[in-house]
């Protein structure tokens, strides 16, 4: 390995429910502008300039097959290397290190980007359950999650009102994050008496659709890092782990492959006591329920301690561990994006640049990314200034 | 390079156009299977997965993750890369790269297409273009190499009757390719009596649509020596992307192999490549394309290749042996088609290629894969270090 790996420029784009007069490619170049004007850097034929481009994007969501392709002279990086991830947003900023890590690259370049708004979610989500056993049925990932709700919930005694509570302190943090797209004030009783989207899921505790937007970000090694900026932001540790697919074969009530993906990426940190350690944490929760069942996951409480875990108000602004600080998947965010969004709001936390969601004093910083349906793949990466 | 890393396993399936007895994860465990074999390893000696389809072409949303469970890694880490036709290529990249971390000792990657299951022609068809501009155009794979080949016709002097020379070659090779799509059996007469699709290119010269997978296992120097004592060694990479729109290269002729190569013969210091390396797969999508193809790897002037095979000079046991176990047109699970040709560059290094074995001592192989716009991912093997 290869020293360390530093975040050098960040970028996002407003999020927002349709981004009708803007292309993919557009949207790309916001962003991508964005951290090549931040550090200076550009694609050189020479080879010194940014080595690689690595896009996370979902083809089925995209449209056009490998929407990457207009990506090479949206950024400039005629000749140059270019690969792309087609996972979570998270799973490119793990694959970017790990560019980094080997020595093949300086620098890397990454975007994920998702338009929501031209095509069908659920739709595309159906096609991915297996063709077998689970697509027959008529799965997708929202019945998926409805699942592991019920049975998480239920297992756990996890109370309706816990859940609610998550969606409450997003909506409440997204109001100081000019970035996010919902940021109503919501009560309990709000979400509560919202419309049922599937069962134990209502429509104010899932992540608003559609919505559209990307993100980027440059790695460098530790070498370049300090000399492109004098506020690298490490990634300290990296873990992945895959679940089951068919979702009886799991006990949904847990989320086995989070615990190990942390235990891979605490390891790597040296963290022993996340909740301690951590100053705060960006994580995916697409539903009210996940940012409890992930919370355990990630090692800030024990199993079936989630809703315990809200109630205390460690995970509030001003607590222990700020969760989302930025709101979160639940104020709005694409899938895929919301993989990287978490890395890039860490980020600005760790740099002191997050502004009114500021984390005063933030060192050391958790970002998770998911995918798959009811959690099947997870990613997560630490971080620190 | 953070740690030196060799490939320890390969494996592919019997590529057919039709595989109507197996589902897309029992095609991939068919050649995961093959490999681990030849590696001599398990499931449980593997710690990270990689793999990747032209996603659009299998009609899945991340397959991945129905596919990596079925394959019987739960619990490990994984990736899954697309770049449309690259998507091989960046699968064997992004091995390349978390193997050389060395955080990992073991790295199964596999790339697959089952192209009798979904709209192959999709993604064939223009449908990785741009929508407003190279998009509204018939721009197929056919038209595209048709114009190239044209342009290359007009400067050259080469003729339809060489262009079927190239076609018999492969053919020939492919023949002796146990593993081969299309063997045929063809003569110059039979080619030129085959159907016109777009002037000069007829059907016999494009790839096929193939129901294939392709898997090999690379690990960092020290495990390697411990699994293999015939480590076959991973001397460099390198992705190369034109940036997208057909119509602003200069030379319609021309693709990024060129430069590609020149990059890594510079890094690893070849100079006559045509004498340091001795077998080539590059990935040929029509067969015309491997007149241009063998020009820009350096293995003679410009336009001038298509006299070689007026002289009879490439085959396996001729002069130059490029594309040995047949090539594209012979088989093309596009996905997996970049890992084809590492696997098979592999076996030409270690002298297990069977009957289409180069003869002579192979120190250096070179792979690569080719993408609809021009892209390349070049790979290059060599004995010993």
């Amino acid at each position: 390995m290869a020293g360390r790996v530093g975040i050098v420029a960040v970028a996002q784009t407003k999020f927002e429910e349709r981004k009708s007069a803007l292309h993919t490619g557009e949207l790309m170049y916001d962003v991508t502008r964005d951290v090549m004007g931040q550090t200076g850097l550009e694609f050189k034929s020479d080879g010194t300039g940014i080595d690689c481009t690595t896009a996370a994007g979902l083809d089925l969501f995209s449209g056009p097959a490998g929407a990457y392709m207009f990506l090479g002279y949206i950024v400039g990086a005629y000749q140059r290397e270019d690969e792309r991830v087609l996972q979570d947003g998270a799973m490119a900023v793990y694959y970017g290190a790990m560019q980094v890590l080997s020595g093949h690259s300086d620098t890397v370049l990454l975007v994920a980007y998702n338009k929501e708004s031209q095509v069908s979610k659920n739709q595309i989500e159906w096609v991915g359950m297996d063709q077998i056993y689970q697509r027959r049925v008529g799965l997708d990932f929202v019945s998926a999650a409805a699942l592991q709700a019920m049975r998480y919930t239920t297992k756990y005694g996890i109370t309706p009102e816990q859940c609610a509570k998550v969606v409450v302190k997003s909506r409440k943090n997204a109001g100081d994050n000019p970035f996010a797209m919902c940021c109503d004030s919501l009560t309990v009783d709000d979400v509560l008496r919202s419309t049922m989207l599937c069962d134990p899921i209502r429509v104010q505790e899932a992540k608003p659709v559609p919505v559209d937007g990307a993100c980027a970000m440059i790695l460098a090694c530790e070498e370049k890092a300090k000399k492109i900026t004098d506020k690298p932001v490490w990634i300290t540790g990296l873990g992945t782990c895959y679940d089951h697919h068919e979702l009886g074969w799991r006990d949904l009530a847990d989320c086995d492959a989070l615990t190990v993906a942390a235990q891979r990426a605490y390891k790597m940190a040296g963290i022993k006591d996340a909740l301690k350690e951590f100053d705060l944490a960006e994580i995916s929760e697409q539903y009210s329920y996940q940012e409890l069942l992930w919370s355990e996951g990630l090692g800030f409480c024990g199993k079936g301690e989630g809703g315990k875990l809200i109630d205390s108000g460690k995970t509030q602004m001003g607590g222990d561990l700020p969760l989302n600080p930025s709101g979160g998947m639940l104020s709005g965010l694409p899938v895929c994006v919301a993989g990287m969004q978490p890395v890039v709001e860490a980020a600005l936390q760790l740099r002191g640049q997050a502004g009114a969601r500021q984390v005063p004093g933030a060192k050391k910083a958790v970002a998770h990314g998911v995918d798959g349906p009811a959690g099947q793949l997870q990613c997560v990466i630490t971080l620190e200034n | 390079m953070a740690e030196r890393i060799a490939i320890v396993g390969v494996g592919q399936t019997h590529h057919k156009s039709k595989r109507a007895d197996v589902t897309t994860a029992e095609l991939i465990a068919e050649a995961v299977e093959r490999c681990l074999e030849d590696a001599g390893m398990q499931m449980k000696d593997i710690d990270h997965l990689v793999g990747g389809s032209f996603e659009v072409a299998d009609g899945y949303h991340c397959p991945d993750k129905w596919i990596i469970p079925e394959l019987g890694a739960v619990g490990k880490s994984g990736l899954e890369m697309q770049n449309v036709g690259t998507t091989g290529g960046v699968v064997a990249v992004a091995g390349f790269n978390l193997a050389a971390t060395g955080l990992f000792d073991a790295v199964l990657c596999f790339a697959w297409q089952k192209m009798d299951e979904a709209a192959g022609a999709f993604g064939r068809g223009g449908g990785g273009a741009n929508e407003y501009w190279t998009g509204q155009f018939p721009m197929s794979p056919i038209t595209n190499f048709a114009r190239r080949t044209y342009a290359y016709m007009d400067r050259s002097g080469c003729t339809e009757e060489h262009i079927a020379m190239v076609r018999v070659k492969q053919d020939q090779c492919a023949m002796k390719n146990p593993y081969a799509q299309l063997r045929l059996g063809l003569t110059v007469e039979k080619v030129m009596q085959d159907v016109l699709l777009a002037w000069p290119i007829r059907r016999l010269h494009m790839c096929p649509t193939t129901a294939g997978a392709a898997a090999f296992i690379v690990c960092p120097e020290a495990k390697a020596k411990k699994v293999t004592n015939k480590p076959l060694w991973v001397e460099d990479w390198f992705t190369c992307h034109q940036g997208g729109a057909l119509t602003m290269a200069e030379d319609p002729t021309a693709s990024t192999l060129r430069y590609a190569c020149d990059v890594v013969y510079k890094r690893c210091g070849i100079t006559n490549p045509k004498k340091e390396i001795q077998a080539w797969e590059v990935y040929e999508p029509a067969s015309p394309a491997e007149l241009r193809w063998i020009e820009e790897v350096g293995i003679c002037e410009d336009y001038t290749a298509w006299k070689l095979f007026e002289q009879g000079k490439v085959g396996i046991d001729k002069e130059i042996p490029f594309n040995p176990s047949g090539g594209v047109t012979a088989t093309n699970p596009i996905g997996a088609t970049p890992v084809v040709r590492l696997v098979e560059a592999a076996l030409q290094v270690r002298g297990d290629a069977g009957e289409h074995q180069v003869p002579g001592t192979i120190n250096r192989a070179l792979a690569t894969g080719y993408g609809g716009q021009g892209e390349n991912v070049i790979m290059l093997l060599r004995k010993s270090l």
